[in-house]
């Protein structure tokens, strides 16, 4: 068990020193999302009433296409100098640098989420009319229900062809459950029209049944070759 | 079994056009949406077929991932027989029976559970090794055609039962296109994966996506659903005229997806052969080559 954490610890350390020195992922999904509000504000041009109920679907699409572009770059950055056959060779449990790599993209992610926000805030006018409080384990989960499986289908996009284009159109589909409860929530919290119960023990489940089934599968992926 | 495709594919033609001749002039017409539902008898059976298919695919892709070890065969293989005993005993007792939608009688709901064992043993029985994975693939592409189907004629009859074309807070539907999305990216999967290990990850793709059904189900749940109650086994009601000829139709879908499958399944079959006689090949004239040079000194 103590094995596990210090392998988790150590592989999450080097990504995230990889990230501080480089920020590649961080900076194109930064401006990535950036590009999505302001196309978003120039085709809707809401009022506050109106953006209350769109900004829950904006916002998520925005986080799920940046995303995306840091998935992507989780296991392509191990593909140099034959990192990932090392930990393929290396007696470190596999689900170890599953937790690593999902946890790091985790917290970038969370990074972007945080740095976002604000400007969706800013330039949408939203003003919280149900409990706001409420939007912050919708927001926890709803990253981790992206990011488990993102790493997941990143990790079994890297033996296809054009692999940056396969990521989405794997991840997308399972991911529908996912974005509908995490906007359905986040909408329900804005307008304060309905309890935002429902999504947030159904985003729960969602993580939890994936979180297992990619933990049981990863081993297989990894050393599929 | 060469003699019976022939066969098969006549009595399935035949059984096709009595389908097709009961629907549209033996079955009676609808009170309410008149001549329009007979689309139902295209409808509803292909539905039935394609989630019969995906369910094959599932099971199959388990067996796929569950046969890597010797270990993860013999535990899956008492999972699903638990699920069986579990399933049927479970059906029958009171607080799960109250739990059950009303109008849904628990012998049926006990069979459907049966139906897993049953096919997962069946399935281990005759598609044993690689065979597994070539009835992932066909039973998932002839699925896709068959939910396709479903998904171009529920609008036509949608549009003017319903007045709409699409509604998206509907359950059942937006569940099917889900699951038609999910077995899209599957094929696109195995179309752009070009390592050996194409169907390690393809089986445990379509796990994933099995295991999203029931969530995508739950999270259109809390919207007011638009669909007539379930025909069979559900609390809607049908001329038992119009269930006999639904029937029908769908025996007829079974036998064409039943041919449609197997041909496509030789076809695998057949592509198998011949890439591994193509790497056979390139191995054998490589080492032709190789050894070349080597005879020539050794001379």
């Amino acid at each position: 068990m103590n094995s596990l954490w210090s392998v988790i610890l150590a592989t999450m350390v080097k990504d995230i020193r990889l990230e501080w020195r480089s920020k590649d992922a961080l900076n194109s999904m930064l401006f990535f999302s950036l590009l999505v509000v302001v196309i978003f504000m120039f085709s809707f041009d809401p009022l506050a009433e109106e953006s209350r109920h769109i900004v829950g679907g904006l916002v998520w699409v925005g986080f799920l296409f940046a995303s995306v572009t840091s998935l992507n770059q989780t296991w392509a950055r191990e593909l140099r100098n034959q990192v990932l056959d090392a930990y393929r060779v290396s007696p470190a449990p596999a689900n170890a640098l599953f937790l690593a790599k999902a946890l790091g993209n985790f917290i970038f992610v969370a990074v972007l989420e945080a740095l976002m926000t604000p400007l969706f805030v800013i330039f949408y006018n939203v003003r919280v009319v149900g409990p706001a409080w409420q939007l912050l384990p919708i927001a926890i989960l709803g990253t981790w229900a992206l990011v488990v499986n993102g790493t997941f289908f990143a990790a079994m996009s890297l033996r296809t062809r054009s692999r940056e284009i396969m990521l989405p159109l794997l991840l997308f589909p399972i991911s529908i459950p996912a974005v509908v409860s995490m906007v359905a929530g986040t909408t329900a919290i804005l307008t304060g029209e309905e309890s935002a119960h429902f999504y947030t023990v159904l985003l729960l489940t969602y993580d939890v049944v994936f979180t297992t089934a990619c933990l049981a599968l990863f081993g297989m992926i990894l050393h599929a070759e | 079994m060469k003699r019976i495709f022939p066969i098969l594919s006549i009595f399935t033609v035949i059984l096709l056009a009595y389908a097709l001749y009961e629907a549209l002039v033996v079955a009676p017409t609808d009170a309410q949406q008149g001549d329009v539902y007979r689309i139902i008898y295209y409808h509803v059976p292909s539905a039935w077929t394609a989630f019969l298919l995906f369910f094959i695919n599932f099971i199959a892709s388990i067996q796929y991932l569950a046969n890597a070890k010797p270990a993860t065969k013999a535990a899956v293989k008492w999972i699903v027989i638990a699920i069986g005993v579990g399933g049927v005993v479970a059906c029958f007792l009171p607080p799960v029976q109250r739990m059950l939608p009303t109008g849904m009688r628990p012998s049926a709901v006990a069979t459907t559970v049966l139906l897993i064992p049953i096919f997962y043993f069946l399935i281990g029985k005759f598609f044993p090794g690689e065979r597994l994975d070539m009835l992932a693939v066909t039973s998932a592409e002839v699925g896709v055609v068959f939910c396709t189907i479903v998904l171009v004629t529920g609008p036509i009859w949608a549009r003017p039962v319903w007045g709409i074309w699409w509604a998206p807070g509907d359950i059942r539907l937006t569940s099917t296109l889900v699951l038609w999305l999910i077995y899209v990216s599957y094929l696109m999967l195995r179309r752009f994966s070009s390592s050996a290990q194409t169907q390690m990850l393809a089986a445990a793709l379509a796990v994933f996506g099995a295991l999203d059904v029931p969530l995508v189900y739950f999270s259109i749940w809390f919207f007011r659903t638009q669909h007539p109650q379930p025909v069979i086994g559900g609390g809607g009601s049908m001329d038992p005229r119009m269930l006999h000829v639904l029937l029908i139709s769908w025996m007829a879908f079974l036998c064409f997806a039943f041919l449609v499958c197997w041909s496509r399944f030789r076809l695998e079959v057949l592509q198998r052969e011949i890439e591994e006689s193509h790497a056979m090949e390139s191995l054998g004239s490589g080492s032709a080559k190789a050894s070349l040079p080597l005879s020539r000194s050794s001379r």
